[in-house]
């Protein structure tokens, strides 16, 4: 066992890990935050996409040890109170969500691209979501949930 | 209310990572169920040691197939039974022998899942490998290695539909004859959660509770419970909590369920299970695989005098609950499409191979045999010189022949086929776009434009009809309104969302019907222990059966109130009317009583009619009388690179009569995902076996699922012919974009391809595929 400390959603958060813990079930299992999913053991479906230290990383490639010291955002931390960031309410708007199982991923791969390129085209917002796999959508209306977004977040 | 966009009310929880999925329950004590799967596609199981695996630390039990035999569990039953089919035990963990690479030999419950896995690896199973068969094309010949002692031959079931002598006086006959093989490819359905389940044992009340991944938690209880575990439905309790997503693959009752509800029992815990990603490409039951041999045959005037097909349907090792009605009733019943085709013959030779078994995968049987007909079609105009549009046109059941007896069981009750091809036609430019694909085959670019007007029978079923050909079950749904004395309601449905958005559309119908507001309506469902039953969600049935049920209890609870409104208001009962909330005395401004008034004087009881009891709430359940009948026309366009032989699909048009629709926003996301699938397995998807029936396909890595950047912007339209078998005139939309985009997708390749002098190539087209078909038409090797 190894003890790491990692921020989540703002708060410290200290644990006793296996090493071989993977960040995705850290934050699953011993820290009960389950809107991160596991979707793949092939890192191609992106469910369990998280922020580690400012930067889209898929949770079920990440030791928890190697997120040591480091600051986690998980979906349970985009929303402020009640108010819903500005992707979740545009994915609400804009349908960007059936079954809500790659959601979560989608929406943290989306934020990532967003800080990086706010007003992306519809090329580089497929092209920025490769890695993350939809079944439900055909991805159309997740597309225009980014883009409504990215409108939104101009206007702030 | 009803047709409008309204915002889904289950998002909340989903965006804020607050939904709660089967692997996001945990329970006290729970331990966590790994598999030994088997690594060979049919091998003799000779002994299972498993010594090892029990004395490693946390490792709590280890049990075989043997042992489940030997305590009682009975072999997974078919749902769904021809005469003389060959139906072989299937048994949760293989018994004596395993049949395909992942069957499921013994299990492993350990502390924790990474213990349990580890355990898993230390069990030493010693088979003796047998010889495998993979395809069923393969399995049907003579010496093929026997999957089954019971099915000689491999062969599961032979089945038919139709006029065989009159298809063959017409095939005979004809001015032309259309002749092509056509593989339709075995595909993986691949929801994004993978299958999963928690079963918990309470011995104090001789309870059993499982939480699965499933699209009908009323089906598996039954299954489950009555018939292979010996449980009484009254102690048993199935919760589909929020699914993942399900496209056919969550229906089945699956081994790791029965394995995890019998083994909590044993060990007196919690039973949890999650599938890898890998174990879903190697457990969940695929879809498709069809090879077929089919003739259409032309009179001069380009109008269709006959049809024959021939297919054959890999079923993998196993039957599960639907498969035998898939390459049958699903599949047969729908071979004439939209087209006026006097005589059709439908033969199917069902085999057993070492594969994972083949069930419903979203369509089920409708997108293979639209594939047929369209595939073929196009196939025809070439060979007629006729533009495909054209083709089809001529071929239409005329808007007044409805209702329309097809040569293959179904009667059509309503459908105007022209419109929605005269709509896809205008919406893509098609005169425009031709004159284009000219100009550009000129200059060395190859475009190509696809068709495909489809037929779906759905709104599965009426009873009657699927009971006598074969179905174990009726197939209505049921949906109860209780009216609390406030006024508030909440819904019970049989039916399950698992991404349709149930939680919004039901609301909508309650909604407009009682004149309250969509957040006064609570839609409940996934759990037996709260809904009287339910046949669940598939075969696009949710709103047509589903909806209908729940619309026959509001006008129940509507006339109930009808009556003590009118009780209180010194009326006649049918001097009152209903509008907006309000029950009111037709021509007596002010004499009136809102809905929640009522509600509450239904409750407290105290000036009701002398003869009413008490309450206000009504269960309902809807028994279709015919399947409702979608149809539609898309138009898919592409262009292939001839250096590449990469494929981009440029534009896609959908044209589609779904009836009346309760949510246009959502009914355009199943249409978007729908068509999102039966592009890819046009384009890329394609389950792939070895000969050693070594899945080659077993994961995301080598199965190619859809990816943003692979697609465009559907473009979609409808035209609106109500159904006239259910209240609410709607017909289903699930599975729609799925049965027509595979067809529209590959035609337009094939039409791309046209100038090579290629005439068809089986699915997947792939890069590769299609640059080798160049090579070969330009002479090379």
């Amino acid at each position: 066992m190894t003890q790491i400390t990692i921020t989540v959603n703002g708060k410290a958060e200290t644990r006793d890990v296996e090493p071989r813990t993977l960040l995705v079930h850290f934050l699953r299992e011993e820290l009960r935050l389950t809107g991160t999913h596991v979707g793949c053991d092939t890192s191609q479906c992106g469910a369990c996409t998280v922020h580690l230290d400012g930067r889209a990383v898929k949770s079920c490639t990440v030791l928890a040890v190697q997120a040591d010291g480091g600051a986690v955002t998980t979906i349970e931390g985009m929303a402020r109170g009640e108010v819903m960031h500005p992707l979740q309410a545009a994915f609400k708007e804009e349908h960007g969500l059936q079954c809500g199982f790659c959601t979560p991923g989608m929406i943290m791969s989306a934020a990532d691209l967003l800080a990086r390129t706010p007003q992306p085209t519809e090329a580089e917002i497929r092209g920025a979501l490769e890695g993350n796999l939809c079944r439900c959508t055909g991805y159309q209306n997740i597309v225009r949930a980014v883009q409504t977004a990215a409108r939104t977040m101009a206007k702030a | 209310m009803i047709g409008a966009s309204v915002k889904r009310k289950e998002d909340g929880r989903f965006l804020t990572g607050r939904g709660k999925y089967t692997d996001d329950i945990t329970l006290p004590g729970q331990l966590h169920a790994a598999f030994v799967r088997s690594p060979y596609a049919h091998a003799k199981i000779r002994a299972v040691d498993a010594s090892a695996a029990r004395a490693m630390p946390g490792v709590r039990a280890v049990f075989t197939g043997a042992d489940l035999k030997a305590g009682g569990v009975n072999p997974i039953p078919v749902g769904w039974l021809h005469a003389g089919i060959n139906v072989a035990e299937h048994h949760a963990m293989a018994v004596d022998a395993a049949r395909y690479v992942g069957e499921a030999v013994a299990v492993v419950l350990a502390d924790s899942a990474a213990t349990a896995r580890d355990a898993a690896e230390a069990v030493a199973v010693d088979y003796e490998e047998l010889a495998a068969v993979v395809s069923a094309v393969d399995a049907l010949r003579a010496g093929a290695p026997q999957v089954h002692g019971n099915a000689a031959g491999n062969v599961a079931f032979t089945w038919q539909l139709g006029d065989a002598a009159g298809t063959d006086a017409a095939i005979k006959g004809a001015k032309t004859v259309v002749r092509q093989h056509l593989g339709n490819q075995r595909l993986i359905p691949n929801a994004i959660e993978p299958r999963a389940c928690l079963a918990s044992f309470d011995a104090a009340n001789d309870e059993l509770t499982l939480y699965v991944t499933s699209q009908n938690p009323h089906v598996h209880r039954l299954i489950m419970g009555a018939f292979v575990l010996g449980i009484p439905e009254q102690r048993f309790r199935v919760v589909a909590p929020d699914v993942g997503g399900g496209f056919g693959s969550k229906i089945f009752i699956y081994p790791e369920e029965v394995v995890a509800c019998w083994a909590s029992k044993q060990v007196g815990a919690p039973v949890k299970w999650t599938a890898t990603r890998s174990e879903a490409f190697l457990s969940d039951s695929h879809g498709r695989d069809h090879e077929t041999e089919v003739e259409m045959a032309f009179d001069a005037a380009g109008k269709i005098v006959g049809l024959r097909v021939h297919t054959v349907a890999n079923m993998g090792a196993h039957f599960t609950l639907f498969a035998p009605a898939v390459p049958t009733y699903l599949y047969g019943t729908l071979l004439s499409g939209q087209y006026d085709i006097p005589v059709i013959h439908v033969s199917v030779t069902a085999a057993y191979t070492n594969t994972v078994p083949v069930d419903a995968y979203r369509g089920a049987g409708r997108p293979e045999a639209t594939y047929v007909l369209e595939r073929t079609l196009d196939i025809a105009a070439g060979t007629l010189g006729v533009d495909p549009a054209e083709l089809r046109r001529r071929n239409f059941i005329a808007p007044t022949k409805f209702p329309y007896q097809t040569a293959v069981a179904l009667q059509y009750d309503s459908g105007n086929y022209a419109p929605a091809l005269d709509k896809a036609l205008g919406m893509v430019g098609y005169a425009q776009l031709r004159a284009e694909q000219a100009a550009a085959r000129a200059k060395g670019r190859y475009i190509g434009i696809g068709l495909s007007s489809y037929i779906e029978a759905c709104g599965l079923a009426p009873s009657h009809v699927v009971g006598s050909l074969g179905a174990q079950a009726g197939l209505y749904e049921s949906g109860a309104v209780r009216v609390h004395p406030t006024g508030k309601v909440t819904v019970l449905t049989g039916s399950h969302s698992h991404g349709q958005g149930h939680e919004t559309t039901f609301a909508q119908i309650v909604a407009h019907e009682l004149g309250c507001a969509l957040d006064d309506v609570e839609v409940v469902h996934g759990d037996t222990a709260k809904i009287p039953f339910g046949m669940g969600s598939y075969g696009s049935r949710s709103g047509a059966v589903g909806g209908s049920a729940l619309f026959m209890s509001i006008q129940k609870v509507k006339e109930k109130g009808r009556r003590i409104a009118a009780h209180q208001l010194e009326a006649a009962v049918e001097d009152v009317d209903f509008k907006d909330g309000t029950y009111f005395v037709k021509g007596a401004p002010g004499k009136q009583k809102g809905f929640g008034e009522i509600a509450l004087a239904a409750y407290l009881a105290h000036n009701i009619p002398g003869d009413m009891e008490p309450g206000l709430d009504s269960t309902s359940f809807f028994n279709p009388s015919n399947f409702v009948y979608p149809f539609g026309t898309h138009i898919a366009v592409v262009e292939v690179d001839p250096a590449t032989g990469h494929v981009a699909l440029t534009k896609y048009v959908a044209v589609d009569d779904f009836g009346n629709v309760i949510n246009p926003m959502i009914v355009d996301g199943q249409l978007h995902g729908g068509i999102a699938q039966g592009v890819a397995q046009a384009l890329w998807e394609g389950g792939v076996y070895d000969g050693n029936g070594q899945l080659l396909t077993g994961s995301m890595m080598t199965y190619a699922l859809p990816k943003a950047h692979f697609l465009p912007m559907v473009e979609s339209d409808r035209t609106v012919t109500p159904s006239p078998i259910n209240p609410l005139g709607v017909k289903g939309a699930g599975e729609a974009g799925t049965i027509a985009s595979t067809a529209a997708t590959a035609n337009a390749v094939l039409d791309a391809l046209a100038p090579f002098g290629i005439t068809h190539l089986d699915m997947p087209l792939t890069p590769a595929k299609i640059w080798a078909a160049i090579q070969t038409a330009r002479g090379g090797h």
